[in-house]
């Protein structure tokens, strides 16, 4: 039976790892992802599971580890969240381009410095051209099921690339909430086993990984994860409907909320559009029509159906939880404007940086965001393109 | 060796033969050539300890040359060759001289 628990995404995380079942976790410690860990060893130590919990001393050492393991023929996992992602940043390339389907949860949590503990993107939009597929969640749900998701994503014979599966730190990792929790053999059904092509441990038929490659092939081996990311976008809606099947919960690139057909639209990622879903029902009560544009999967970026969904679009206001310095702008709102570029009918998109370091982001700022994009919808004049929200001048 | 496309090689750079390295040509690399003067040679064999990438050929104990598909020219085997019987010669005079004879 389905059950149903309340769970923060720290907690959620660490259960849907219980029914993943990795052969191998490996991970450091660090807030808002340490209950992920901790939660999780708790999982071994009872014997739960049936994971080889490699503590490692740092994060550099946690994903070098799942390199190894993943490249030997196990199923592997590890968390992090900001300044770990930052410490195991070289490997974290090297997953990908290894094409090691390793899945992580990564605890959004702002770069230092100063030093923060509360959520920001900053870490995981850094790594968006690692060469991991990033699924974004909204709540506790979301976690749960991105990452069972993941692993049959990430393990894909036509896509072998690791996942990250973000979570905003304290807003999903500490917050409590209602979560349906599949039984534990339908997940175990539905991932299946991994079946590594070539792992490191078969001694019949020894291969080599990670060796030098240079100006001769190394530009071919890039080209093949530009592919491999390309074919994620149908895998990752395939497996979407297939765990909708399971679950009864649908999962694709993009979601929709609100007044399908209205034109003012605020696209946003994380926690926050729920947050802007909140805005849009009270909009509607206040008889202005509001749509949202959830971006789950930011890498591959979902281009065609970003276009579809604001193709009658008057106004656009991207959200972005981290600052891209010396750039237009944040990194949602860069690619939403180079998606629409081609487009025919030009829509004016504005982008609005908020929530750095964890700066709360509420109801009404969103729905002051509608107000600004009513005004260009009338006006048509965009008086800034990028805005700072809730920063004090 | 014509080169594969993207579409033909293993994936994220893997190697599914053992050995493969010897595929790999590195006496391309070569600036400066290793020349044999078998008058001067006595066949002690020291190029042959000393030759990182086991390019100097030997057969019946007799030194008979280089393996040039491999030699990166590093130049070790004439630096410590005891008779001076290994000269280095700039590669791109060299096959100029030998109109691109290998």
């Amino acid at each position: 039976m389905e059950r149903i628990e309340a769970m923060t995404g720290d907690e959620v995380a660490a259960e849907a790892g219980r029914q993943i079942n990795p052969d191998v976790m490996a991970a450091y410690p660090i807030t808002p992802q340490t209950a992920i860990v901790q939660i999780f060893s708790e999982f071994v130590a009872n014997g739960l599971v049936d994971t080889e919990m490699v503590k490692v001393e740092s994060e550099h050492s946690a994903m070098s580890a799942c390199v190894g393991a993943a490249a030997a023929g196990a199923r592997a996992m590890t968390a992090t969240s900001a300044n770990g992602l930052a410490l195991m940043w070289e490997i974290v390339y090297i997953a990908a381009s290894l094409r090691l389907p390793i899945v992580m949860p990564v605890v959004n949590r702002a770069l230092s410095g100063p030093i923060n503990i509360h959520c920001d993107h900053s870490d995981s939009m850094g790594a968006r051209d690692s060469g991991w597929i990033q699924l974004y969640s909204e709540n506790c749900q979301e976690v749960y099921d991105n990452l069972i998701q993941a692993v049959r994503i990430a393990e894909d014979k036509s896509v072998l690339l690791p996942v990250m599966v973000t979570l905003d730190g304290f807003i999903i990792s500490h917050g409590t909430e209602r979560v349906k929790i599949l039984e534990d053999e339908k997940v175990r059904k539905f991932i299946g086993k991994f079946n590594p092509q070539y792992p490191l441990l078969n001694i019949d038929n020894p291969v080599t990984y990670g060796p030098l490659d240079l100006y001769d092939y190394y530009f071919e081996h890039k080209r093949q994860q530009v592919e491999a990311m390309e074919n994620a976008r149908g895998v990752i809606k395939k497996i979407g409907k297939e765990y909708a099947q399971l679950s009864g919960r649908r999962y694709d690139l993009i979601e929709e909320f609100g007044s399908l057909d209205a034109d003012l639209v605020v696209v946003a990622a994380g926690s926050t559009a729920g947050t802007a879903k909140g805005a849009i029902e009270e909009l509607k009560e206040e008889g202005i029509n509001a749509k949202l544009l959830k971006i789950r999967t930011f890498r591959p970026f979902p281009q065609d159906e970003i276009k579809q969904s604001l193709r009658k679009a008057s106004a656009v206001a991207v959200m972005d939880r981290s600052a891209s310095f010396g750039a237009v702008g944040g990194p949602i709102f860069l690619e939403i404007r180079s998606a629409l570029l081609d487009e025919e009918r030009k829509v004016p998109v504005v982008n609005y940086i908020y929530g750095l370091g964890g700066r709360n982001i509420e109801i009404e700022e969103i729905k002051k965001v509608f107000q600004d994009l009513i005004q260009i919808k009338e006006t048509g004049k965009v008086k800034n393109l990028v805005n700072y929200l809730g920063v004090r001048e | 060796m014509k080169e594969k496309g993207w579409k033909d090689i293993p994936l994220g750079g893997l190697i599914l033969e053992a050995g493969s390295a010897k595929e790999y040509l590195t006496g391309t690399w070569r600036t400066f050539r290793p020349i044999l003067d078998e008058k001067k040679c006595k066949h002690c064999l020291i190029c042959w300890i000393c030759c990182p990438d086991s390019s100097i050929i030997v057969e019946d104990g007799k030194m008979k040359g280089f393996r040039y598909d491999y030699c990166k020219g590093c130049g070790i085997c004439s630096t410590e060759c005891p008779f001076k019987a290994i000269k280095m010669v700039e590669e791109a005079k060299y096959k100029a001289e030998k109109g691109g004879e290998k």
